[in-house]
């Protein structure tokens, strides 16, 4: 069996996932801080991809980053191609997962208490120590279900992946690309085959989040 | 002089315009809630910007709108003890006293300095808990660990017991006066508790809608406190408006009553301030010459667990005006009958000018 959509799905999901994780705290952090207006209209730029279809997703992706398109054209200048590539699928599920940890780190930050970044600063510490020692753990449940639901969310990418870098078999094959690809083929075996991995892949993933809540839970009881 | 603050800072209708320097020891800013006090204190710290003005913490200049300057609250040198404390929840009480302590390098001194002060605040074995384990005084001991650890050159408590029990209150404010004792900076306390204010304070301001109506010695300004708003902050029940009536004497149109007062009268005095407990009554064993003794009728006994409260008007009061209160302590009630008339000492005849 070829195991290759596996493994790039999981490099797509993992690396889209790191990126993710950092820019949705960095949007998360700075937004809640601008002038309600300014906030109002990016907070909507910044979900949009949550409510699109990814197909439409993927078809503005296109729009911008395809060949005939200026930006895509200057990137092949530098031997960049997002089009048919295997790491064009990080742009396309970064793009559909980001707004999943933007909210959820959001909600976080929006729930943690002020008055503690205030007393760290009258206590002299650094706002790097008051937000990487204060701030993150504080909200470190919010984070880690952000995290895992970007990852998920990464993971089933299709409309977006399929539009952008299409189904080329060891090239730019994911598993969701492949059980769809193998259902048009009238390959009911090998879409069972991915089809099971696939629900094997998201109950380790809702495990982990249960889990994580119930470590929480016990944590908050002074457990 | 140890600080002061001149500071202007408008916020939606609001308007905080407070200048004040706090003499040595501790002082408190008392008001109702909403008057600007915590503002003030935020003001200092740095939590907040002033719009214009100038505050100087024991020659350091904090903030000078004319010159530009704004330290950010970590060059402050400010400890800030939060309504709820602030204890950062993901450390343990050593960790979050080490806080406090961030900028000594030196590890086996930071040990030792962190040590010290878990064994001043009585915090021993309490080093591995984490904030939410700890009870309401242990939190306040530990976050004032935190902050003294760090040696700051002043202190500001913003409402130190509001988060508090009030069974806890009275002993933890023992506590807290000795803590205080022992720092050698001076203190702000923002409080709307005239017990608080008077039980730490040395010296007060009475704060009213973002202003500082008065500012003296704490026993002064309950004595004494001169204005109607620092009249009801500090506790006193019946304020009426009243007109001079003689070099000594004021009248109270409402209740159809003239005040001796013992010491001449200003002018412009728009009140008068009886406190509840300063009426007695003359047959109860009180063989002073009653100056100010007065009939009156008792509408209503309400009892209170140490004590009485008792409304009543005085014989020509007029109905539309509220009843007064007196109120003593129960042992002082010789008999269950009351009295047909109450007097009142001169000098328990508070003169409000505002």
């Amino acid at each position: 069996m070829d195991w290759y959509p596996l493994w790039n799905s999981l490099r797509i999901a993992g690396i889209s996932c790191i990126i993710v994780f950092f820019t949705g705290i960095l949007f998360a952090y700075y937004i809640a801080r601008l002038p309600r207006m300014l906030k109002a209209v990016l907070d909507v730029i910044l979900t949009l991809p949550l409510v699109l279809p990814p197909t439409v997703c993927g078809w503005l992706l296109l729009l911008v980053f395809g060949l005939k398109h200026p930006v895509g054209r200057f990137l092949q200048e530098f031997g960049i191609q997002l089009v048919m590539t295997w790491y064009g699928g990080i742009l396309a599920s970064a793009v559909v997962a980001f707004p999943l940890m933007y909210r959820t780190a959001r909600g976080a930050f929006e729930s943690f208490d002020e008055t503690l970044e205030w007393s760290g600063k009258t206590l002299g510490l650094s706002n790097t120590f008051i937000f990487w020692r204060i701030r993150m753990p504080a909200c470190r449940q919010g984070i880690l279900a952000g995290t895992v639901l970007a990852f998920a969310r990464a993971l089933g990418e299709y409309g977006a992946t399929s539009m952008l870098i299409g189904y080329i078999p060891g090239k730019t094959a994911t598993v969701s690309t492949t059980v769809y690809q193998l259902w048009r083929t009238n390959d009911e075996a090998g879409a069972m085959k991915w089809v099971l991995i696939n629900l094997a892949i998201s109950a380790v993933i809702l495990s982990i989040i249960n889990f994580s809540e119930g470590k929480n839970r016990q944590a908050r009881r002074g457990v | 002089m140890s600080l002061y603050v001149n500071v202007k800072k408008r916020l939606g209708d609001f308007v905080l315009d407070v200048e004040f320097s706090s003499e040595k020891g501790v002082s408190g800013l008392l008001g109702a809630s909403g008057c600007g006090k915590s503002v003030t204190l935020q003001c200092i710290a740095g939590i907040i910007k002033p719009d214009k003005g100038k505050i100087v913490l024991n020659g350091t200049t904090l903030y000078d709108s004319q010159l530009g300057i704004n330290l950010p609250p970590q060059e402050r040198q400010v400890g800030y003890l939060f309504q709820n404390y602030a204890l950062f929840p993901n450390m343990t009480v050593k960790q979050n006293i080490a806080c406090g302590l961030h900028y000594e390098k030196n590890r086996s001194m930071r040990k030792k300095a962190v040590a010290e002060m878990i064994n001043r605040m009585r915090l021993n074995g309490l080093e591995k808990h984490r904030p939410r384990q700890l009870s309401g005084g242990q939190q306040q001991r530990t976050a004032l660990a935190r902050i003294l650890v760090g040696q700051p050159e002043i202190l500001l408590l913003d409402e130190p017991f509001s988060a508090l029990d009030s069974h806890l209150r009275d002993q933890l404010l023992v506590e807290l006066r000795d803590i205080l004792k022992t720092f050698d900076k001076d203190t702000l306390i923002v409080t709307h508790s005239r017990d608080e204010a008077y039980k730490l304070c040395n010296t007060l301001a009475v704060m009213d809608n973002g202003r500082i109506l008065s500012m003296g010695d704490t026993k002064k300004m309950f004595a004494d406190p001169g204005t109607r708003v620092g009249a009801t902050i500090t506790g006193c029940k019946n304020i009426i408006e009243a007109v001079k009536a003689g070099d000594t004497c004021v009248k109270v149109p409402a209740w159809g009553i003239t005040f001796d007062t013992g010491r001449p009268v200003r002018d412009d005095l728009c009140a008068i301030g009886i406190r509840a407990h300063s009426f007695y009554a003359e047959h109860w064993g009180n063989h002073r010459a009653a100056t100010n003794s007065f009939p009156i009728r008792i509408l209503e006994e309400i009892e209170d667990p140490f004590e009485w409260t008792i409304k009543f008007m005085f014989r020509d009061q007029s109905p539309e005006s509220d009843a007064v209160w007196w109120r003593m302590a129960k042992n002082r009630r010789q008999t269950m009958d009351l009295p047909d008339r109450l007097a009142v000492d001169p000098k328990d005849i508070l003169l409000l000018y505002q």
